[in-house]
């Protein structure tokens, strides 16, 4: 049987195990059926003309890992921020892991989507925000939906700061054979708000594992999001991040993408402008090995007037690795006095890897400022050479301008243990040691 | 310590350098001028290593030693300085760290351990003051957004720190005015002792009243066709380069 039908076939099943108290049955059986039409993006679409999941698809998966396997937290220590106090919201194979979890109710909420799609206290909630900006028509996004069951569920109340970031890690073992996993996030920040979140996704033994996550984010007027994406997995797990930001009046959403792993990655990022004076941020490090693939599919659509975006993402790729960039633009034509920036800059270091990027901007409002520029380039030469005349060996001296070249977007992390953790990461990456922190 | 034997160099099947002879002794200043497009940057960049340029002939002895065939680094190891007439930006590192990370290569190709942070603390500290350099300067990205005057003080500053054998400054003028051009020489001459030395390549005459060369040579499609003394450099400011054309013409 192949995968779409597995995935079609288990969803009676599925329907019964979750029973009458699912408050979002109509979503689901909608979505499916999104799904069942439209099947697995092909390559024959636009959207996926550089990102083939063919070879994931191939394959078969457990599509509902159950039990949670014990974990040895001191192997998995270096996936945590631990440099700092964080909340945690952890699942292992899907399943949530209390053990390894730090979650709260006080003041704020973080904790399980399992609990709000269950518990009668949040059902308003759900039917507010559940699946209200995820696109029904995207098929990737619909099979999440479907089966949307367990993931990171995270309300700040009006005026709340979290005072500290909030983790989403999701683990894999490989213990329940190849896994296909569909974790959901539901994430609202409500009214002058604030919150700083990194979600991370990690295989512990290489094994496949396709990760198929939505994230739906809900900005209020003056909310502050600080949301941060570490990609470091292995090279036999892939990954489809669904992420859609809906932002009101005065609020300010910045994503930051640090893509230095996996098999299979794509990003689809959406921010949806439903308010004035809006700051959406979308940046991005792509640091590429072997046979890597990420995808970013980027979109900002400005729908109101007195907004910007600012995207900034930087490429790196070695071996016979493959990137995408293709950022689109929209702005409609009330949303005058738009300010919408938008640059992709790549280097190739080997002749077998691979840049496709492309801007698309589609503005029907006067008068906006609109910016573009993608670049492919190699390494200056005579920046090396530079570097080198000052007794730094060519691998270092590389290091350092790969380094230069990505930096605007790690200037502004603002957690500094993790800007800290993904400067080792990246001299990690390049093979070097810099004998101080980058 | 520099002994350069009928050097020939290409880049892209074009000779740039035609038969090169120089001779350096430690303790010297050697002027290399010319006119624009007669090889003086393409000759400092073959001696530093630069791979865009093929050596072709010649011989090049540093310290008694072959360097044509080592690297950039290895040669800086062994103690030639280049300083840049275009600096390169490095957004994101320190001037310090800069420094630390240079000095720390050449002690490790060495054998030697990290330098102590108080040690290089200290040298810092002394090397920046004696070229007029404050401790904010340090902690500023390397080159990003620096003045021409900021970026050959730096270069300076960097050699200081390296306390090469052989220093050789390309163009280091070029750019300054006459306070950033007199703080650069002083720095220089500060820096000059019996067992180093440096080849300073200018187009013009004026770096030579602050920094005064031992000898002087005129460099023309890619050959030494004039050496002297630093009254030859005067000779050159008075005349132009025109009489020296026309002498290689007849």
């Amino acid at each position: 049987m192949d995968l779409k039908d597995k995935l079609l076939d288990s969803y009676i099943a599925f329907e019964e195990e979750l029973g009458p108290k699912d408050s979002i049955q109509q979503l689901r059986t909608a979505a499916l059926k999104t799904f069942e039409q439209k099947g697995f993006p092909s390559k024959k679409e636009e959207a996926w003309k550089y990102t083939s999941l063919n070879s994931l698809i191939l394959n078969d998966y457990t599509l509902f890992p159950s039990s949670e396997k014990a974990v040895d937290l001191n192997e998995i220590k270096h996936v945590f921020l631990y440099e700092v106090d964080t909340y945690k919201i952890v699942f292992v194979d899907g399943v949530h892991s209390p053990f390894l979890s730090d979650t709260t109710h006080d003041g704020l909420d973080v904790c399980l989507l399992s609990a709000a799609l269950t518990k009668p206290k949040y059902s308003d909630l759900i039917n507010r925000y559940f699946g209200a900006i995820a696109t029904k028509e995207e098929s990737m996004t619909a099979l999440n939906t479907s089966y949307a069951r367990e993931g990171a569920y995270i309300y700040i109340p009006p005026s709340i700061v979290a005072e500290k970031p909030i983790e989403i890690i999701h683990l894999a073992t490989g213990d329940q054979g190849p896994v296909w996993l569909q974790p959901r996030n539901l994430i609202v920040v409500d009214t002058n708000a604030q919150v700083q979140i990194i979600e991370r996704h990690q295989s512990l033994v290489e094994h496949q594992a396709v990760t198929n996550s939505v994230t739906e984010i809900f900005a209020h007027r003056e909310a502050l999001v600080d949301y941060y994406k570490i990609q470091n997995d292995l090279d036999t797990a892939s990954l489809i991040d669904n992420t859609y930001i809906s932002q009101d009046t005065n609020s300010h959403v910045s994503v930051h993408t640090f893509s230095f792993g996996g098999k299979i990655t794509r990003n689809n990022l959406n921010y949806f402008q439903n308010g004035e004076r809006i700051n959406s941020t979308l940046k991005g490090i792509t640091l590429l090995q072997e046979k890597q693939h990420v995808d970013h599919y980027t979109l900002v659509h400005h729908a109101q007037p007195n907004c910007e975006s600012h995207q900034d993402y930087k490429g790196i790729f070695s071996d016979r690795s493959q990137g995408v960039f293709n950022g689109k633009i929209l702005v409609d034509k009330i949303a005058q006095k738009t300010n919408a920036f938008q640059q992709n800059n790549n280097i190739i270091l080997d002749d077998k890897a691979k840049v496709n990027t492309k801007p698309q901007l589609e503005i029907f409002a006067d008068d906006v400022r609109c910016s573009h520029g993608c670049t492919i380039g190699q390494l200056d030469e005579e920046a090396l050479f530079y570097l080198r005349t000052r007794g730094i060996p060519k691998k270092e001296a590389k290091a350092l301008m790969t380094y230069a070249f990505a930096n605007n977007v790690l200037e502004s992390v603002q957690i500094s243990a993790l800007k800290k953790r993904i400067n080792k990461l990246i001299a990690q990456k390049l093979g070097v040691n810099m004998g101080f922190e980058l | 310590m520099l002994t350069i034997e009928n050097l020939h160099a290409e880049v892209d099947d074009k000779g740039i350098l035609n038969g090169i002879d120089l001779d350096v002794k430690a303790g010297e200043v050697h002027a290399i001028m010319g006119p624009n497009g007669s090889g003086k940057s393409t000759l400092s960049s073959v001696i530093a290593g630069n791979e865009d340029y093929e050596v072709t002939g010649g011989n090049m002895l540093f310290g008694g030693e072959d360097i044509s065939e080592m690297s950039p680094e290895e040669r800086a190891h062994k103690g030639i300085f280049l300083s840049f007439q275009y600096p390169v930006e490095i957004p994101g590192v320190s001037v310090t760290n800069f420094i630390k990370t240079a000095i720390n290569a050449k002690r490790k190709a060495a054998g030697q351990d990290d330098m102590p942070a108080g040690e290089m603390l200290k040298k810092i500290r002394e090397k920046s003051s004696l070229l007029g350099i404050d401790s904010k300067f340090l902690s500023r990205s390397l080159n990003q957004g620096f003045s021409g005057g900021e970026k050959k003080r730096n270069e300076i500053f960097q050699m200081a720190m390296m306390e090469p054998k052989l220093a050789i400054l390309d163009e280091t003028d070029s750019g300054l005015d006459i306070d950033a051009l007199k703080i650069v020489a002083d720095g220089v001459n500060a820096l000059r002792s019996k067992d180093n030395a440096t080849i300073v390549i200018t187009h013009y005459q004026r770096l030579l009243d602050y920094i005064v060369p031992d000898f002087v040579h005129v460099l023309y499609q890619g050959k030494i066709v004039k050496s002297g003394t630093k009254e030859l450099a005067q000779e050159l400011e008075a005349k132009g380069y025109d009489w020296i054309k026309q002498e290689v013409a007849g």
